[in-house]
C-alpha cells in the first residue's frame, strides 16, 4: 500500500472539506435502527449510498474522514463506469471534466515500437474511457449523495461491529464521543485495509507482487498531447517500466516501476523524484510535483462478499493492481449489482438468497479482474529470466507484427463482466448471434434526436420488444404487457421499433432509427429481451410468451417459481 | 499459405468476449510451462516446443518465412 508523504498537494489542498455535524444519536438511550448503513465514503461507498437512495431506501453513510481522496489515485474510468454514474446522476460532470484519450504509444528501449488509436466504436453515448483524478469523482458523488438525501456523516469512524440475526450493531467514534447505531443491512466500503473486515475476523486471500511503483502527479503547463505513453526498459529508467497519462487541469500521472529493493521512503523525496521526472521529460520542461506515493500492489479477494447482513463492496472485498484500471471500475459494478437486489430483499419482494447471488456474480467478476491484472503485472514485471526473454521477444516482434501487438500487455482496460454462468440467467432456447448473451451488460444504441438506449434502461426490470412498426404488436401481447407492469416486481415494457410511426397503449416506443439496436441485440421483429435493473440481460426469446417471461423474472429474482 | 502474422489465438472450446483473452491464455501457459526450470532446462523446453509446433505446421515455405522473420532482429 502507499503512504503519501506530501500531504500538501496544491491540487488536493483546494479540494473541499466537508462539515462534521453532531450525530443525533449521541447521548441517546437506545440505538436507532436504520434500514441501510454504508461504511466508507470512497468512490464505491458513495455510489452505493446514492443507488440505495434512488431505490427508495433511507441510507446513513459513515466516513472517518472529512475530505476526498488525497492524491489522484484512480484515474481511468471505463465506459461501463460512466454508464453506471449516468444512472446514478453524476456521469455528466465526470465526462465534462474528464480527459478523453484515444492514442496509446508503446516504447521499448529507445524506440517507439507501435501506437494504437482506440478509435471509439461509433454509436455509443459514452467513450471507452475518460481520465480524471479520483478526488473529482468523489466530489461529484458527494454533491449527488447530498442532493438525493443520503445522511452523510463525516468524522464518524466505525470502531466496533456486532452482527445479529436481524441487524448489525455498530460503534461509532466522533469528535464529540461515541454512539451506537443499528443497521438492518450493512454495506462495507471501507477500502483495501478494511478495518471492518478485520473486526469481523474475515480473511482476504491473494498475493502481493514483489515490486514497488512510484506514483506521481505532476502539473505541466506544457502542450503535451492527451495520450497514454508506456515505456518498457527506457534509457532514462533502465530495466523498469514507466507510464505517462494525462488527467484534468494539466495534471499528469507518471508511474515509475522501481523494483522490490527500492527504499519507499527515500524514493518519495522530491530530490529523488524530480531528477527521475526530468530525465524522462527533458531538461527544459517546467513542471511542479503535486503528489507522490510509493506502492506495492496486490491481487486478492475475500472468499465471499456476503456475510449474513454484511455486504462487502469495492476494495474492501477485492483488490487488484492498477494495471487495467479495475479497482474503482469494478467497485462501481459491485454497486450496480448489489443495490437492486438489496432493494428487493429489504422490501420483502425477493427471497434472502438473491443476495447470495451478489457474492456469486461479483466473486466471478473479481476473479476475472484479478486474472487480467495479474497477467498485466507479470508481463510488466517478468518473474524469471525466461519470462523476460519472451516478454522482450514479444516487444521486438510488436514493432512489425500485429499478432505480437495483441500480446503486449501493459494493462487490459476494464470491461464489464459478463455473468455468463449466473444462476439468475435463463438459458437461451432460441438461436441468437452477437454479444448480448444472458448475463451480458446491455449494449447502448443511438435513438432519435440524440437520445440513447442506455439512458432508457436500468433501475427496474424491463422488457425490450423489437418490432418493425409499433402498430404490429398483436392485441394479446399489448394486454400481457399491462399484466407484467402490475406484478409485485413490475416489468416495464419498451417497444423498440425499426421504423417511426404508431403507438402502443401505455408503453414507450423508441425508434431504432439507425438500426444499431437491432444489430447489437440481433433483434428481429418479435424478439424479446428481459433486462435486469442493473442493465444486464436476464433472458431473451424470439417470440413473446408471458409464462416464459414470468418464469425468467422469478429466476432472476431468486424465486423458485414465477412471480 | 503464407505465414500468418495477424492475431490468431483462439479457443474453440470457449466463448471469449475480449479479443486479447485467448492470446493472454497462451502467454500464461507458455510462461507457466517454464516455471521452476533452470536456464538449460528452459532452453530444452523451448527446443522441444519449437520442434513439435514446426512439425504441426509442416509446410516448409511457412517455416522458412518464420525463421527468416525471427532472425531479422539479430
Ligand atoms: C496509484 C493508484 C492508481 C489507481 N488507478 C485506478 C484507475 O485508473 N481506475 C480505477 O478504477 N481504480 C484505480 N485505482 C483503484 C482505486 O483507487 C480504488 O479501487 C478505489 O479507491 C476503491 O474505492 P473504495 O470506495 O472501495 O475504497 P476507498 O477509496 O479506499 O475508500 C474507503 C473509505 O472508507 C473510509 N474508512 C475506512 N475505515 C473506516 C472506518 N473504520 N470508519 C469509517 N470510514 C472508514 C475511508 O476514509 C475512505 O474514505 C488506483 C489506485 C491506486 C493506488
Amino acid at each position: 500500500m502507499g503512504e503519501s508523504l506530501r500531504g500538501s498537494s496544491p491540487h488536493a489542498a483546494h479540494r473541499p472539506k466537508f462539515a462534521y455535524r453532531r450525530p443525533p444519536e449521541l447521548g441517546a438511550a437506545a440505538a436507532v435502527r436504520h434500514p441501510v448503513v454504508v461504511v466508507g465514503a470512497g468512490p464505491v461507498g458513495l455510489a452505493a449510498a446514492i443507488d440505495c437512495r434512488l431505490k427508495g431506501l433511507p441510507v446513513v453513510l459513515l466516513d472517518e474522514d472529512d475530505i476526498v481522496s488525497i492524491g489522484s489515485r484512480g484515474l481511468c474510468y471505463a465506459k461501463r463506469s460512466l454508464e453506471i454514474l449516468d444512472r446514478l446522476g453524476c456521469g455528466d460532470p465526470v465526462c465534462a471534466k474528464g480527459v478523453n484519450w484515444n492514442v496509446g504509444r508503446t516504447f521499448f528501449h529507445e524506440r517507439e515500437i507501435y501506437r494504437f488509436d482506440l478509435v471509439p466504436e461509433p454509436d455509443h453515448k459514452r467513450p471507452g474511457m475518460v481520465n480524471l483524478q479520483q478526488y473529482y469523482i468523489e466530489e461529484y458523488e458527494v454533491e449527488r449523495a447530498q442532493a438525493v438525501g443520503v445522511d452523510l456523516r463525516w468524522k464518524n469512524r466505525v470502531v466496533g461491529v456486532d452482527p445479529h440475526a436481524d441487524h448489525v450493531r455498530l460503534d461509532v467514534e466522533t469528535p464529540d464521543g461515541r454512539y451506537a447505531i443499528e443497521a438492518q443491512w450493512l454495506i462495507v466500503a471501507d477500502g483495501a485495509r478494511s478495518p471492518l473486515r478485520r473486526l469481523l475476523g474475515l480473511d482476504v486471500e491473494g498475493k502481493v507482487f514483489r515490486d514497488r511503483f512510484l506514483i506521481a502527479d505532476v502539473v505541466m503547463a506544457a502542450d503535451f498531447p492527451a495520450e497514454r505513453w508506456f515505456w518498457f526498459d527506457p534509457p532514462f529508467h533502465p530495466g523498469q517500466s514507466v507510464l505517462l497519462h494525462r488527467q484534468a487541469d494539466n495534471v499528469w500521472r507518471i508511474d515509475f516501476q522501481l523494483g522490490w529493493d527500492a527504499d519507499p521512503d527515500a524514493e518519495k523525496r522530491p530530490e529523488r523524484v524530480i531528477p527521475r521526472i526530468r530525465a524522462m521529460l527533458g531538461d527544459d520542461r517546467e513542471f511542479e510535483l503535486d503528489w507522490v506515493s510509493v506502492y506495492t500492489f496486490q491481487c486478492r479477494r475475500m472468499a465471499k462478499f456476503r456475510h449474513g447482513r454484511v455486504l462487502f463492496i469495492g476494495d474492501a472485498a477485492h483488490q487488484v493492481s492498477p494495471f487495467g484500471a479495475r479497482g474503482a471500475n469494478s467497485g462501481f459494478q459491485d454497486v450496480d449489482n448489489l443495490a437492486w437486489k438489496l432493494q428487493l430483499v429489504a422490501t420483502g419482494r425477493a427471497p434472502d438468497r438473491l443476495l447470495d447471488t451478489y457474492s456469486e456474480e461479483r466473486v466471478a467478476a473479481a476473479d476475472e479482474n484479478i486474472l487480467n491484472s495479474t497477467r498485466s503485472t507479470d508481463f510488466i514485471t517478468p518473474k524469471s529470466g525466461m519470462s523476460r526473454v519472451f516478454r522482450d521477444a514479444v516487444l521486438e516482434l510488436a514493432e512489425r507484427h500485429d499478432f505480437a501487438r495483441r500480446l503486449v500487455n501493459s494493462g487490459r482496460l476494464s470491461m464489464p463482466t459478463v455473468y455468463e454462468d449466473s444462476a439468475l440467467n435463463t438459458r437461451d432456447t432460441d438461436a441468437f448471434a452477437g454479444a448480448m448473451v444472458p448475463g451480458a451488460p446491455a449494449a447502448d444504441a443511438p435513438l432519435e434526436e440524440d437520445d440513447w438506449l442506455i439512458d432508457e434502461l436500468g433501475g427496474r426490470f424491463q422488457l425490450l420488444l423489437f418490432v418493425d412498426h409499433a402498430g404490429e404488436l398483436p392485441r394479446p401481447v399489448v394486454d400481457a404487457l399491462a399484466v407484467l407492469d402490475r406484478l409485485p416486481i413490475p416489468v416495464e415494457s419498451i417497444v423498440i421499433a425499426r421504423h417511426a410511426g404508431g403507438a402502443v397503449a401505455n408503453t414507450r416506443v423508441l425508434v431504432d432509427a439507425k438500426g444499431v439496436a437491432a444489430e447489437r441485440y440481433d433483434g428481429r421483429s418479435g424478439t424479446v429481451y428481459l433486462i435486469r435493473p442493473d442493465q444486464h440481460v436476464a433472458a431473451r426469446w424470439r417470440r413473446f410468451d408471458l409464462a416464459s417471461i414470468r418464469a425468467a423474472l422469478g429466476r432472476a429474482t431468486g424465486h423458485d417459481a414465477e412471480v | 499459405m503464407p505465414l500468418n502474422v495477424q492475431p490468431n489465438f483462439h479457443d474453440p472450446d470457449r466463448r471469449r468476449f475480449r479479443d486479447y483473452s485467448a492470446g493472454d491464455d497462451f502467454y500464461e501457459l507458455l510462461i507457466e510451462a517454464h516455471r521452476g526450470l533452470d536456464e538449460a532446462q528452459s532452453a530444452k523446453l523451448n527446443a522441444r516446443l519449437i520442434l513439435l509446433l514446426a512439425n504441426h505446421i509442416g509446410d516448409l515455405s511457412v517455416l522458412r518465412e518464420a525463421v527468416e522473420l525471427a532472425r531479422e532482429r539479430d
